[in-house]
């Protein structure tokens, strides 16, 4: 045991995660050494001009996956996808064990791979679990730890050799017999396929699947050939209305509007808010309606920004056509809007994950960003933020990009209720660290606005007002306190069940196994 | 400065969440309400959850008041015994009908007061006035007691007296809430007019706000904290308003150090109610310390 930065007890040594665990010691700390990781070469000669298999089984076959290996996949498709379960199904039909499965992200829709898991078809995870896989693992129920990477932490785990995917699973909602695929056509349209592209480039063996087999070449090709080895059509990949939301609308729940509006006074009466301003928000109740207000600003101040990243909702795809952002920077596309706009406005841009947030690169995104809204479940009196577990210890959560824009951001605004119902979410310590204190810079809530002190440049730009109550985050802690009284600590045993990363690979937190209610 | 009272938040008192948060919104003042929000069988728990809102939460700067159950309710006494001790602004009775209600409502408070060594004759009271008896006796119900600092119209229930039902613009109410604005001037007491129910209809609450302020209204009663921010602005005046309002003022405060009466604005004269309403277009953006 040794204790991390952020004040964690991490075991040197974590059975089916690694022998030599890296401690967190802080958000630049750790530097890569050596070269990235490369997959074999490959040749295809003109004699071959068809990349298609006739079902899922036959690519698998090709693919030469056996047990033990590592397959991966992109959650473009949310709630909607039906892939991972098809391979999964797959694989156990054909008696491959062990696997370790490398997603994005896994959502509700994939609660079918508990039998999998059940079955030893699945051995471990490594992505984010919510839902009833969460809880499943957070009570004990796989045999190896689930290790959660950040969106940026993923793609450097990829590249730097961390972790070795052998198969990638490629959701694509167009592709053509030769492996050109996109996100952009296809009645499983999700626009951008930016988790997608580290996979593709660094997976030994690359299997498309499709529901929309297009004449070659196919349009607005987001992954080429170059990278795919075969590809699949069968009848359906996702069912549209879990993949896309409608119109992403602003929330009316005057607590949201209040907190969203505190955090947007705090982005105006910053030094980032200025001509060329660059911001992401989550698609979230609170972070679209900060947007909101942040956009009322711009317009009367007549700022211009210069590029809105991360998920892009039709609300960010208004600011561009309405002149408020030069540019989009596209990972992940939230509604049926973005989905349009993304290969119709060249403004709009499709990003990887590497771009967006890869820490070990020559340069992502999130470090251009001027400001960012986000969430969490916790936050304690050091900043620390912890979005994984819930009040009862169960790691339900992602990281998603939580780490990787508070690291790059030059303001970082965390916003949440004091309480939700009568649990508070600004406490002493928090029960997991996601993103260490040290990239928060302010922490939102109803009852006020509390500044990191290591930000002190900031507190002398910020006037406190009646849109702007200032506070400090111990206020926050005792007024939560007074109105909620003293919380029974989680139980738990000793057991390791998940591992938090950070963005450059070191341990941050890891997750211990809940006891069953 | 004077108080405003341009937007009075109902808080269900069986809703912690509403009652721990809804000055957070910043409304000008609070309504804890114990009577209709809250069914018959709730009544008590009720009470304990405000009495222990009002010990706990601090307010800030809103004026705290509590709708207490009607007169004609076994509960009316016991929620002022519950309430009145720790230090509320005022009472909000419903259903008030003649000034003898208010003498009552009037005696048991001071009652309360005395009991427990408070300054007495502190709370106020705000009389809802429901029914068209209320209504016809407003301006006898706001002189009779010094208590009384408010009145204000009813929506459903003066509806339902009227025998008459919602229309689209309110036409049946426009009469009662005439007579009441008029009675509350008269009587020297704020005039706040009733809820506006449809909470997403922005719009419709702006255009009936923009009237009743127009008729002399001081506020509304509000019952969604998204309904404030559009209630402030239609009461806050515009910066043509105020700058004008200045120009007034300064113009009248030149004359009278001249020792001169009459005072001429762009060209026009200005005489003493125009000043008078230049300066309470002042205390209404705090601008101008005093009021009534």
């Amino acid at each position: 045991m040794a204790v991390n930065a952020v004040g964690r007890d991490i075991p040197s040594s974590i059975p089916g995660y690694k022998d030599d665990v890296v401690l967190f010691r802080g958000a630049t700390k750790r530097l890569p050494k050596g070269n990235r990781y490369g997959k074999k070469n490959r040749t295809t000669f003109f004699t071959k001009t068809d990349k298609t298999l006739p079902n899922i089984k036959a690519a698998i076959r090709e693919s030469g996956l056996q047990s033990g290996m590592t397959i991966s996949f992109h959650h473009h498709l949310r709630n909607g996808d039906y892939v991972v379960n098809m391979v999964l199904d797959a694989c156990a039909e054909m008696g491959i064990k062990d696997l370790v499965i490398f997603p994005t992200a896994l959502f509700g829709v994939h609660k079918h791979l508990t039998k999998h898991i059940q079955k030893g078809v699945i051995r471990q995870i490594q992505g984010s679990v919510n839902g009833p896989i969460g809880q499943l693992a957070s009570e004990g129920g796989m045999e190896l730890p689930v290790v959660l990477r950040s969106h940026g932490g993923r793609p450097r785990a990829v590249i730097s050799g961390d972790v070795k995917i052998d198969v990638a699973f490629i959701a694509a909602p167009t592709a053509d017999k030769y492996g050109n695929l996109t996100g952009a056509y296809g009645q499983s349209a999700c626009g951008s396929l930016g988790y997608a592209h580290t996979d593709a480039d660094y997976a030994e063996c690359v299997v498309a699947i499709t529901d929309n087999l297009v004449e070659y070449p196919a349009p607005y090709i987001q992954i080429p050939q170059t990278q795919v080895d075969y590809v699949v059509q069968v009848d359906k990949i996702g069912d549209p209305a879990g993949i896309v939301s409608g119109t992403t609308r602003v929330t009316r729940d005057p607590m949201r509007l209040l907190i969203a509006r505190y955090a947007a006074k705090l982005i105006e009466s910053s030094p980032y808010f200025k001509e060329g301003i660059s911001f992401q928000t989550g698609a979230g109740g609170i972070s679209l309606a900060a947007a909101a207000y942040v956009r009322d600003a711009m317009r009367k101040k007549g700022i211009k920004g210069s590029f809105g990243l991360g998920g892009i909702t039709s609300f960010f795809v208004d600011m561009l056509e309405e002149g408020l952002f030069r540019q989009l920077m596209d990972v992940q596309s939230f509604d049926l809007a973005a989905v349009e706009s993304i290969s119709r406005n060249a403004a709009h841009v499709e990003i990887s994950a590497d771009w967006y947030a890869n820490p070990w690169n020559a340069g992502c995104m999130v470090n251009m960003l001027d400001t960012v809204v986000l969430g969490a479940t916790e936050v304690d009196r050091d900043f620390n933020v912890n979005v994984n577990t819930e009040s009862d210890g169960a790691l339900l959560h992602g990281i998603g990009g939580h780490q990787d824009t508070a690291s790059g951001a030059k303001l970082t605004i965390i916003t949440t209720p004091l309480l939700r119902g009568r649990i508070p979410s600004v406490v002493d310590s928090v029960y997991t660290v996601t993103t260490p204190g040290e990239v928060v810079d302010a922490v939102v809530t109803e009852f006020g606005v509390a500044i990191n002190p290591r930000r002190q440049d900031l507190m002398d730009a910020i006037k406190p007002s009646k849109d702007l109550p200032l506070v400090t985050i111990d206020e926050l802690v005792e007024k939560a306190k007074k109105l909620a009284g003293d919380m029974a600590p989680i139980e738990h045993t000793d057991r390791i069940i998940g591992v938090i990363e950070y963005r450059d690979g070191s341990v941050i937190d890891v997750v211990r196994q809940i006891k069953k209610k | 400065m004077m108080a405003l009272r341009r937007t009075m938040l109902y808080l269900p008192g069986n809703n912690p969440n509403m009652l721990m948060r809804g000055h957070l919104f910043k409304p000008d003042g609070v309504i804890l309400d114990l009577e209709d929000s809250v069914s018959l069988g709730e009544k008590e728990a009720a009470r304990t959850l405000v009495r222990e809102t009002l010990k706990n939460v601090d307010f800030g700067e809103c004026e705290v008041t509590v709708r207490i159950n009607g007169l004609d309710t076994p509960f009316w006494k016991r929620d002022l015994e519950e309430v009145i001790p720790w230090g509320i602004d005022g009472i909000r009775v419903p259903k008030v009908e003649t000034p003898q209600d208010v003498k009552l409502l009037d005696e048991a408070i001071s009652e309360i007061e005395n009991k427990h060594n408070l300054p007495e004759g502190k709370v106020q009271i705000t009389c809802l006035l429901e029914t068209a008896l209320g209504i016809w006796n407003a301006y006898h119900i706001a002189t009779a007691s010094k208590r009384v600092t408010a009145i204000c119209p009813g929506g459903e229930d003066l509806r339902a007296d009227l025998k008459t039902s919602r229309s689209e613009n309110s036409e049946e109410l426009v009469s009662p809430r005439r007579m009441v604005v008029l009675a509350a001037h008269a009587a020297k007491v704020d005039p706040l007019d009733t809820v506006f129910a449809d909470i997403t209809d922005d719009e419709g609450l702006r255009r009936e706000t923009q009237w009743v302020k127009q008729i002399g209204y001081q506020g509304k009663s509000v019952i969604h904290p998204n309904q404030i921010p559009i209630i402030h602005d239609v009461f806050t005046p515009t910066e043509k308003e105020i700058a004008q309002a200045q120009k007034i003022v300064q113009a009248a405060k030149e004359a009278a150090e001249k020792g001169l009466g009459a005072v001429s604005v762009d060209g026009k004269m200005v005489d003493r109610p125009v000043v008078k309403r230049a300066e309470y277009v002042l205390q209404r953006a705090g601008l101008l310390e005093g009021g009534e």
